[in-house]
């Protein structure tokens, strides 16, 4: 197995592969689970869409879709806080324009690009062979900022999704706040691109935070586990999605939800075990 | 300036005044009032559905819209007051649980930012702040206990220790009887009673006074977004009093009780 694993890392495509698959394990479930909180939990997805217009639009304009994605979705991002934060009845149908144009300007942005629709796809839902030296630095540096951030106003970010109005009396920057956690998901949605892809990264930022509090009693231990769940479905879905040549972040996904309705049998096994 | 009122000056200190508020959503005035509530006072908003006693609550702490009028915490205008540990907030919620476990002690400790903010770590004495806040509830032993597992009147509780938690010397609470059953009500009227009588200025939206009466000194009784009554609650007309509870919605035992019957301070 050892053997394996170094032979493995003897590719370079592979080390860049595996090294972005942690720094998405992460960053995902480090963010999602304050989504998750604040019952924003498919907001990730949206942020996703509004990426595909910045991928295809350095695809259409042949330089690096990151850089140009990751402007694309913080600005998305900001414009959906704005939205939501004027709490009108039609901010939802606002959202929805926005994603929708989000991805329905991507697709026809990247038919002219002279790459075409191919390499799109390992944008959409990831692919290993695709991180650059250059991607897994900026994917580095948004990682980090992520975790640095999730951690240190951590307190902060928990009283704002949990309970708006209450962090409102209490003197917090709420607005200041959500812009922070918007921005943060923005930067996990690129974090994403390479291995799991935009429009999968939402299920990673949801499920392993899911999975987690099935077997948590804290939103500290919540946070944990969740993270653990995120970087280990993250590298095993790489190397699966090495040797039975899948879609890497379809297979990510996959495995994450496995982990969940794994941890939800044992929950009911547990439970049934403790009435008996 | 006086920003805090210790017991020393309690009887004069103002901690909050309303001048002509008129608060509300978009341009839509819900309630006006005028009134002033000094240090040490436990004041009860009464009234019906939709008389506008949350919609003043929420306005005095700046939640809602100010289409008028003023409103000045301990003396300075609630735009420059900044010491927001203060005044504690206790939020009308079914459940203080969302989708992710939270512990009560965790609960708490988010009502202590008020008092840090957002960078500071915590002390000891931060620490020691949320402990008295949990113990002050009744909710010691719980401490490490997801808030879901506790039943309504206790997640109460815990959303009133997350008030304190900054060292609140007001403390506004919004209907905080509202679906707990006599036992809770009964755990939060001994939980308050000491507050005031540690000299903590009590505001509370009722629907009716229940276990709180004999701890209320002063009524406002509110009816279709105006005050209709306001001073002693000994002096209020009973018909008043009575806007609350036409009708028992739970169907329970009756909830008055004899003032002279209740033991909040054996």
């Amino acid at each position: 197995m050892s053997l394996l694993a170094a032979n493995l890392l003897h590719y370079g495509f592979m080390r860049r592969a595996l090294l972005a698959a942690v720094l998405v394990g992460l960053a995902a479930p480090a963010v999602g689970i304050f989504l998750v909180q604040r019952r924003l939990a498919l907001i990730g997805d949206g942020l996703g869409h509004i990426a595909v217009t910045g991928v295809a639009l350095g695809l259409v304009l042949n330089r690096a879709p990151v850089p140009i994605a990751l402007v694309t979705a913080v600005v998305g991002a900001v414009a959906v806080e704005l939205i939501r934060a004027r709490g009108e009845q039609s901010a939802e149908i606002a959202l929805a324009i926005l994603f929708y144009g989000g991805i329905g300007g991507g697709v026809v942005l990247v038919s002219q690009a002279p790459s075409g629709t191919r390499s799109l796809n390992q944008y959409l839902f990831g692919s290993i062979s695709t991180t650059t030296s250059g991607d897994l630095r900026t994917f580095a540096i948004l990682a980090a900022i992520v975790m640095v951030v999730a951690v240190g106003l951590g307190g902060a970010l928990f009283s704002v999704s949990n309970d708006d109005e209450f962090a409102r009396a209490s003197g917090l920057p709420v607005m200041r706040l959500n812009l922070l956690l918007a921005s943060l998901s923005a930067f996990t949605v690129v974090v994403s691109m390479r291995v799991v892809g935009v429009l999968l990264v939402s299920a990673l930022m949801v499920v392993p935070v899911a999975a987690a509090q099935l077997v948590a009693r804290s939103f500290r231990m919540t946070f944990v586990i969740g993270i653990a769940i995120g970087v280990t479905v993250s590298l095993a879905g790489v190397l699966v999605s090495y040797y039975a040549d899948t879609p890497s972040g379809g297979t990510i996904v996959l495995l994450a939800i496995a982990v969940f309705a794994l941890l939800l049998i044992a929950k009911n096994i547990g439970r049934l075990l403790r009435r008996a | 300036m006086t920003t805090s009122g210790t017991p020393a000056d309690a009887a004069t200190t103002s901690v909050i005044r309303v001048r002509d508020g008129r608060f509300g959503y978009g341009n839509q005035t819900v309630v006006s009032a005028d009134l002033e509530i000094c240090a040490g006072e436990v004041v009860a908003l009464l009234g019906p559905n939709g008389s506008g006693k949350t919609t003043l609550l929420k306005g005095v702490l700046g939640l809602v819209d100010r289409l008028g009028g003023s409103v000045e915490l301990f003396g300075r205008p609630i735009g420059e007051f900044r010491d927001r540990s203060l005044i504690g907030y206790v939020p009308q919620r079914q459940t203080a649980a969302g989708p992710i476990p939270v512990t009560v002690q965790e609960l708490v400790r988010s009502g202590r930012l008020a008092r840090t903010g957002l960078l500071r770590r915590r002390t000891a004495i931060d620490n020691a702040t949320i402990s008295s806040a949990i113990d002050a509830v009744g909710l010691q032993g719980k401490a490490r206990e997801p808030i879901a597992t506790l039943s309504g009147g206790q997640q109460r509780r815990a959303l009133v220790a997350r008030a304190l938690a900054g060292g609140a010397q007001v403390l506004m609470l919004d209907e905080p009887l509202a679906g707990v059953d006599q036992e809770n009500q009964d755990a939060l009227a001994i939980a308050l009673g000491a507050l005031v009588d540690a000299g903590v200025t009590i505001v509370v939206v009722l629907h009716e006074l229940g276990p709180l009466e004999p701890l209320v000194s002063r009524a406002i009784c509110l009816d279709s977004g105006r005050v209709l009554f306001d001073g002693a609650l000994e002096t209020a007309p009973p018909t008043l009093l009575h806007l609350g509870h036409d009708h028992d919605p739970h169907g329970g035992p009756a909830p008055h009780r004899p003032r002279s019957g209740m033991k909040l301070f054996p």
